[in-house]
């Protein structure tokens, strides 16, 4: 079978455009939690994904439910996290440790007491786009323009919060409001792309394409454009080259980005000499 | 007009008070130096008078609101000592810096704003690339863009060198004798203060003096606080005679 025949499939189109919609969140997010020293939130978020899948095994709700039924746990942690760091009492990687630690923890406990239940937690752990369906296709295109439409009312906001959050507090700035809802944003991006890359791989998403735009001497603007345009390339890159060569989506897609990365970083060498 | 009314304010953290009982009334227009020990609570002092830390006792009024009711924001230009996420990686430019917030202003003054600082051939540059010194200058404009009628500034001019120093102390002043600018300047730097300044607040947790260089000078009691030597220091500077516009 040719590699472009796959996209016949409506399963594969489907695939193709939920993982282009949850690439462009993760990588708009990502630019304000890398630049906010949050670049790990995914990794945590991803954990407590675990925990949370776990518990929803245990309370017997679908497969097919999954990904919305664990929502509101990971939406609590994310706030959790947003609440410890606002204590003043531990930095940001501390409270990301702490509610990843509970969060895997807890799902280790819980799954052990869910012996009984036939639930691949592997597909978890490593993601499966292919599995996605039209209710999670929808429920991400409606985040898409919800996490767009944020960024683009509230820019000056979250780019004065983003360079400084007490200078954009004497200007007025809501920032505890801004925090919360890109928290939650967060939070729900770090379920979605789970959806793709699996647990394991969640910040990948969130830190590759704009950690690779901000390699690049450009304002603020171009960096958000600049790692959209990156993230939504792998994405379509991976999955050809995953159908192509027969390889997990996942892993290729976050593979493609690491070469990104490389590349221009490599380029961005050679022009500064 | 008073543009800072403070009355007995006082802040802890985790128990341990940084300042204690602090009362002041800064009239419209006035320049006023706040100088302290290290740790003697002026970063503080000026964090609760913007909101960014709220009062435990006491109140605070700007421009005659109290500041919970206070939503001016736009008048209120605030240069912090040092910018938390501001490294060699942070993609924006200097004039994305200076219109933070969603600032309306003309491209002509704009264009008068960083010409008067010089860095209007730095616009496009990103703020990373540039020199301390060029950095802070970016930030002074971000926060004279608005036209404010308080500008906050917090040891700007740490790690400066004495020239880029002078400059910038010189070019507070012109804002703040053109445009009747109230100016807040925290330093642990006494000398160079005098020189710029014209009301002095020394602070060392609690209030040890408030009034004009004047009146310091005169005080016995800050001779005795502060011993002879210091005390002329500080008025020696204050002589009014260096003054230095750019």
């Amino acid at each position: 079978m040719a590699m472009g025949d796959f996209f016949h499939y409506e399963f594969v189109q489907r695939a193709l455009l939920a993982g282009v919609l949850i690439a462009a969140i993760s990588s708009l997010l990502g630019v304000f939690l890398v630049l906010r020293r949050f670049s790990l939130i995914g990794d945590g978020l991803a954990h407590v994904t675990f925990g949370s899948v776990a518990v929803v095994v245990l309370l017997g709700i679908s497969p097919a439910h999954i990904t919305l039924a664990v929502l509101p746990l990971v939406i609590v942690s994310s706030l959790a996290i947003l609440k410890l760091t606002r204590s003043r009492r531990m930095h940001g990687d501390a409270a990301i440790g702490v509610v990843s630690s509970f969060g895997i923890a807890a799902g280790i406990l819980l799954i052990s007491l869910s012996k009984g239940y036939n639930v691949d937690l592997l597909s978890y752990l490593f993601g499966n786009i292919l599995t996605v369906t039209q209710a999670e296709l929808m429920f991400s295109l409606a985040v898409f323009v919800l996490v767009a439409a944020a960024i683009i009312f509230f820019y000056h906001d979250l780019f004065a919060i983003t360079f400084d959050e007490e200078l954009a507090q004497t200007m007025g700035k809501k920032t505890d409001i801004i925090n919360t809802v890109l928290f939650i944003l967060t939070a729900v991006a770090a379920v979605l792309a789970m959806k793709i890359a699996g647990i394991m791989l969640v910040s990948s998403m969130l830190i590759l394409p704009p950690l690779a735009a901000m390699q690049l001497p450009m304002g603020f603007k171009k960096t958000i454009l600049v790692s959209l345009l990156f993230s939504i390339l792998s994405v379509i890159c991976g999955m050809f080259l995953a159908f192509g060569l027969n390889l997990p989506v996942g892993g290729t897609i976050v593979i493609i980005n690491i070469v990104l990365l490389l590349s221009v970083l490599g380029i961005q060498k050679t022009f500064t000499r | 007009m008073n543009a800072v009314d403070v009355n007995h304010l006082t802040f802890s953290y985790n128990n341990l008070e940084a300042i204690s009982d602090i009362t002041f009334t800064l009239q419209e227009g006035a320049y006023l130096g706040i100088a302290g020990p290290n740790g003697s609570g002026k970063s503080t002092l000026v964090k609760n008078i913007l909101g960014i830390l709220r009062p435990q006792k006491g109140s605070i009024a700007l421009f005659g609101t109290p500041l919970s009711r206070f939503h001016q924001w736009e008048v209120i230009g605030y240069l912090p000592q040092r910018i938390a996420a501001l490294d060699h990686h942070f993609p924006a430019t200097v004039e994305e810096i200076v219109l933070m917030g969603g600032v309306k202003t003309s491209p002509s003054k704009l264009q008068e704003i960083l010409e008067s600082l010089k860095i209007a051939h730095l616009r496009r540059r990103l703020i990373g690339e540039l020199s301390y010194g060029q950095q802070q200058r970016t930030m002074l404009a971000r926060a004279l863009v608005h036209w404010p009628r308080l500008l906050v500034f917090d040891e700007p001019t740490t790690a400066l060198d004495p020239e880029t120093r002078d400059i910038f102390y010189s070019l507070t002043r012109k804002v703040n004798r053109e445009n009747h600018t109230t100016i807040i300047l925290v330093t642990h730097d006494t000398g160079i203060i005098g020189q710029y300044a014209r009301q002095l607040l020394y602070l060392d947790k609690k209030l040890i003096f408030f009034g004009t260089f004047e009146e310091f000078c005169r005080s016995q009691d800050m001779t005795g606080f502060f011993g002879t030597g210091s005390q002329h220091l500080i008025c020696h500077q204050h002589d009014g005679t260096k003054e230095k516009f750019i």
